[in-house]
């Protein structure tokens, strides 16, 4: 355990990474957004927005001035603590991993020796959130939606955790700076290819983007766990949203894609990113691609999926890994 | 049930309510649910219904015609078809070989528009957000082709008492030509993204099951007959117009699941298809209008006509009395009885697969209201 | 068990051809009009409101006031008024109203005129803010085309 007097460089170091993260978390939905409103429209044959400047470019940022100048509703009879804390819940955590993603080889905020754990304990948080966000809008369909929601984020927990297991398994660490420089040679895509798709199939689960998107886009009938929320608890939600999504993406380019590695760049160490970001937004780009393509899955075949499909295969993968390091 | 005794039991009610974006409309479906199992589902309508067949009694019979396009506006031309047959029949009138073409032609473009139309709200329903753009797409190539021949894009006006209001020219012949040949064109794309869709048959299959012996006893007709096995079409079973003259089949499915009225409809544009190159080859000329007194006085007796619209067999009854007004004109629209079977098939059965099934019967609430 | 197999190849390989087709469309042209900012041509047999046709020879209207148009709508939207003035033979056309808000656009009235008098215009963006905009003086249109 450190001690008190912590050297100051590292604690003006670590204040202006927790600055860099935050404004890049807010730029980052910001891209998303319009790169999924865009992508959505040409998949649709038509231009997406258009109108506010040119090209639609400014359309995001409008969007975010309407939703803060929207009336924060609270509905009769709640619990009001719970209420407002939940949109809370949901966007706190998802800053933390952020500091843990080695970005390039020089650019990481804190390197911790069980960085991988850190992540998929903050990722169990999102789950609680939902749960207060449905129970405290006192409202019997938005409580339905929440308990839909925990259950399948418990269920798809269980295919990302073997999944990464395999790859820890093969680099004996669950630092993710020494995953990434495990990986200078040859990507864990080529030796893991199972564990890839299950650990991108149940990360889009856990994010609860579609085609498992049904605690959001209850159409059907409810809608959902964020109903009674307006104005800026709506903002928060997705912003927690976009972010848990670029987490899987960027935790999925570190464990499988070779993170940073990438043909020789002038001032390689920081120049990383680069290579990084393109591989991310890659893997976001074919999220956004799924999210307009398939129709939503019914709930009890989400479970099914995850228990008689996902977990079977994890475990299988687990085992041949473990036998081949072992020789 | 007490009170208590349902909350023990974690049963409730729940109102599929009239503004709903699976409902096609506005129904109300009162569903009680135990937990997430729907126990019996209510439908209530009436909620647009909107008197059309008192507007039929109380104008002379040529002032019904705009009446018939509103009652189901996204496959009006059948239901135009109807009516102006049904005069016709109790009058007398002779329509000429081209305008009982052009009707055919017409009719079946407009079969073809409804059914893309209903694939991308299906697929809507059950979260897929871009074949209904697609399916919009191809649309819009028939609503522009009818629209240079009819003038109107949705709710048509076009056919009158002894033939139709304008002749077709080589542009409309040419247009649906090309639009025939794009069509087949895009099979493809719906086949990779929809059909083969491992996601929208896992939806599909096995759900909402409509035995033979059940569409018989609550009178379902259209593809949704269709999709439970017997092969019954009114334009082959009792024909009228042209139909005799064309050769097409009539799909039909296996168990009456929703997978199989989705095969069926997708199969029926390729038949309606089909009908519209043979009459494109074999139009004849001539007049598209036949004189026609001014004042057409119905004589007293009933008589009636059906058709097959895109969602069943609709048919209209007219008894006269005399002057030109009807004394009474009925509507059978297919939709009411296709939704009639829906608390017997409901029992049971999880929200979601009562979406799907609400949408693979391809209601139209307005027609059902009339 | 080898159900679990097929099942889940058949699967996979259908969800990589519908992701293939929405990849590819997502490089297609654009099918839509940016509406307000460019618009498309509309087939001149669009049926708009009626107006009454202008005479070219004679540069006014057809119209006989016979009431023929008034009396076969199934609306009720028409009002045609006709005054005899003195030393004419005919009566001549004093008002010509169409309550736009009622018309079903059937074309009847344009029909069923014995001299054709009538016909569809092709206005189609029509909006307005209040309900009496859309009570249309065909007379007054008329008079603003006269040559």
């Amino acid at each position: 355990m450190e001690t008190i007097s912590i050297l100051p460089p590292e604690l003006i170091r670590m204040v202006i990474a927790v600055i860099i993260i935050i404004t890049f978390l807010f730029v980052n939905a910001i891209m998303m957004g319009y790169a999924e409103r865009k992508i959505a429209g040409h998949v649709q044959r038509r231009p997406g927005p258009m109108e506010v400047g040119s090209h639609g470019i400014l359309q995001m940022i409008v969007d975010g001035v309407k939703l803060v100048a929207k009336e924060l509703l609270i509905p009769f009879n709640v619990d009001r603590t719970l209420f407002r804390v939940a949109p809370l819940l949901s966007f706190t955590p998802v800053i933390l991993p952020l500091l843990v993603i080695p970005f390039s080889e020089k650019l990481q905020a804190r390197d911790l020796n069980l960085g991988l754990l850190f992540i998929v304990s903050m990722g169990a948080v999102n789950v609680m959130a939902l749960l207060v966000g449905g129970w405290g809008s006192n409202n019997k369909y938005s409580m339905f939606g929440a308990m839909r929601a925990v259950a399948q984020a418990i269920a798809y927990e269980i295919p990302i955790l073997l999944s990464m297991l395999a790859v820890i398994l093969m680099c004996n660490t669950f630092s993710l700076k020494e995953i990434v420089g495990a990986q200078q040679k040859i990507w864990f895509v080529v030796l893991q290819p199972v564990a890839f798709l299950i650990y991108v199939i149940a990360g889009l689960a856990e994010t609860n983007r579609a085609p498992f998107d049904l605690p959001e886009a209850e159409s059907e009938l409810t809608a959902g766990f964020h109903t009674e929320y307006s104005g800026m608890g709506f903002s928060l939600f997705f912003l927690g949203e976009y972010t848990n999504m670029f987490i899987v993406a960027s935790v999925a380019t570190v464990l499988f894609l070779g993170g940073w590695n990438g043909p020789n760049l002038p001032y390689g160490e920081y120049l990383g990113v680069v290579w990084f970001f393109l591989k991310v937004y890659f893997l976001l780009f074919l999220m956004i691609m799924v999210r307009w393509t398939y129709p939503r899955v019914r709930f009890d075949q989400l479970l099914n999926f995850a228990w008689k499909y996902l977990v079977p295969f994890s475990f299988v993968n687990l085992l041949i890994t473990a036998v081949v390091v072992k020789l | 049930m007490l009170e208590s005794e349902y909350q023990e039991q974690n049963r409730f009610f729940l109102n599929m309510g009239p503004q709903h974006p699976s409902t096609h409309g506005v129904l109300l479906i009162v569903l009680e649910m135990e937990g997430e199992y729907v126990l019996d589902p209510q439908p209530v309508l009436g909620f647009i219904h909107r008197m059309h067949e008192k507007m039929g009694e109380s104008r002379p019979c040529p002032g019904f015609m705009p009446n018939t396009a509103r009652m189901d506006y996204v496959c009006a031309l059948p239901y135009n078809h109807g009516y102006v047959s049904l005069i016709e029949r109790k009058v007398g009138i002779e329509v000429p070989k081209r305008a009982e073409y052009i009707r055919v032609i017409t009719s079946e473009l407009n079969r073809i528009a409804s059914h893309l139309l209903w694939l991308g709200a299906y697929l809507l329903d059950l979260g897929a957000f871009t074949p209904i753009l697609y399916g919009f797409d191809d649309r819009e190539h028939i609503l522009d082709i009818l629209e240079s021949v009819t003038g109107s894009r949705l709710t048509y006006c076009y056919y009158r008492f002894g033939g139709v209001y304008q002749d077709i020219d080589d542009k409309f012949v040419e247009a649906t030509r090309a639009f025939i040949k794009r069509l087949r064109k895009r099979y493809t794309i719906y086949e990779k993204l929809v059909t083969k869709n491992i996601i929208f048959i896992k939806r599909t299959e096995n759900i909402g099951i409509v035995s033979p012996d059940m569409a018989l006893r609550y009178g379902i007709t259209g593809p949704n007959l269709r999709g439970s096995g017997i092969a019954y079409d009114v334009r082959k079973n009792e024909p009228y117009s042209v139909y005799p003259e064309f050769d097409f089949e009539i799909p039909v499915g296996e168990q009456g699941d929703c997978l199989d009225r989705y095969m069926v409809r997708v199969r029926e544009i390729e038949q309606s298809l089909r009908i519209i190159e043979q009459a494109l080859d074999r139009l004849p000329d001539g007049p598209v209008r036949s004189k026609v007194p001014k004042n057409i006085k119905l004589s007293p007796g009933d008589c009636n006509f059906a058709v097959e619209a895109a969602r069943g067999e609709l048919s209209y009854y007219l008894v006269g009395d005399g002057t030109s007004t009807p004394y009474r004109l009925k509507v059978r629209v297919p939709s009411y009885s296709n939704l009639s079977c829906l608390p017997e098939l409901g029992r049971g059965i999880l929200l979601p697969d009562l979406v799907s099934i609400l949408g693979s019967f391809d209601l139209v609430i307005p027609e059902m209201d009339r | 068990m080898k159900q679990y197999f097929s099942e889940l190849y058949t699967g996979g390989k259908s969800l990589v051809e519908g992701l293939g087709v929405t990849i590819k469309a997502l490089f297609m042209p654009i099918v839509t009009v940016q509406y307000p900012r460019e618009e498309i041509d509309i087939s001149p047999n669009y049926r708009g409101h009626i107006d009454l046709i202008l005479d070219p020879e004679k540069n006014t209207y057809k119209c006989i006031t016979c009431g023929m148009c008034e009396k076969s709508c199934p609306s009720d939207c028409i009002k045609v008024e006709g005054k005899k003035l003195e030393g004419e033979k005919k009566k001549t056309l004093v008002l010509f109203e169409l309550d736009f808000t009622k018309c079903s656009l059937c074309g009847t009235c344009v029909e069923v005129c014995p001299v054709s008098a009538l016909e569809y215009s092709q206005d189609y963006n029509l909006a307005a803010f209040s309900k009496e905009a859309f009570y249309f003086d065909i007379l007054k249109r008329l008079e603003e085309r006269k040559i």
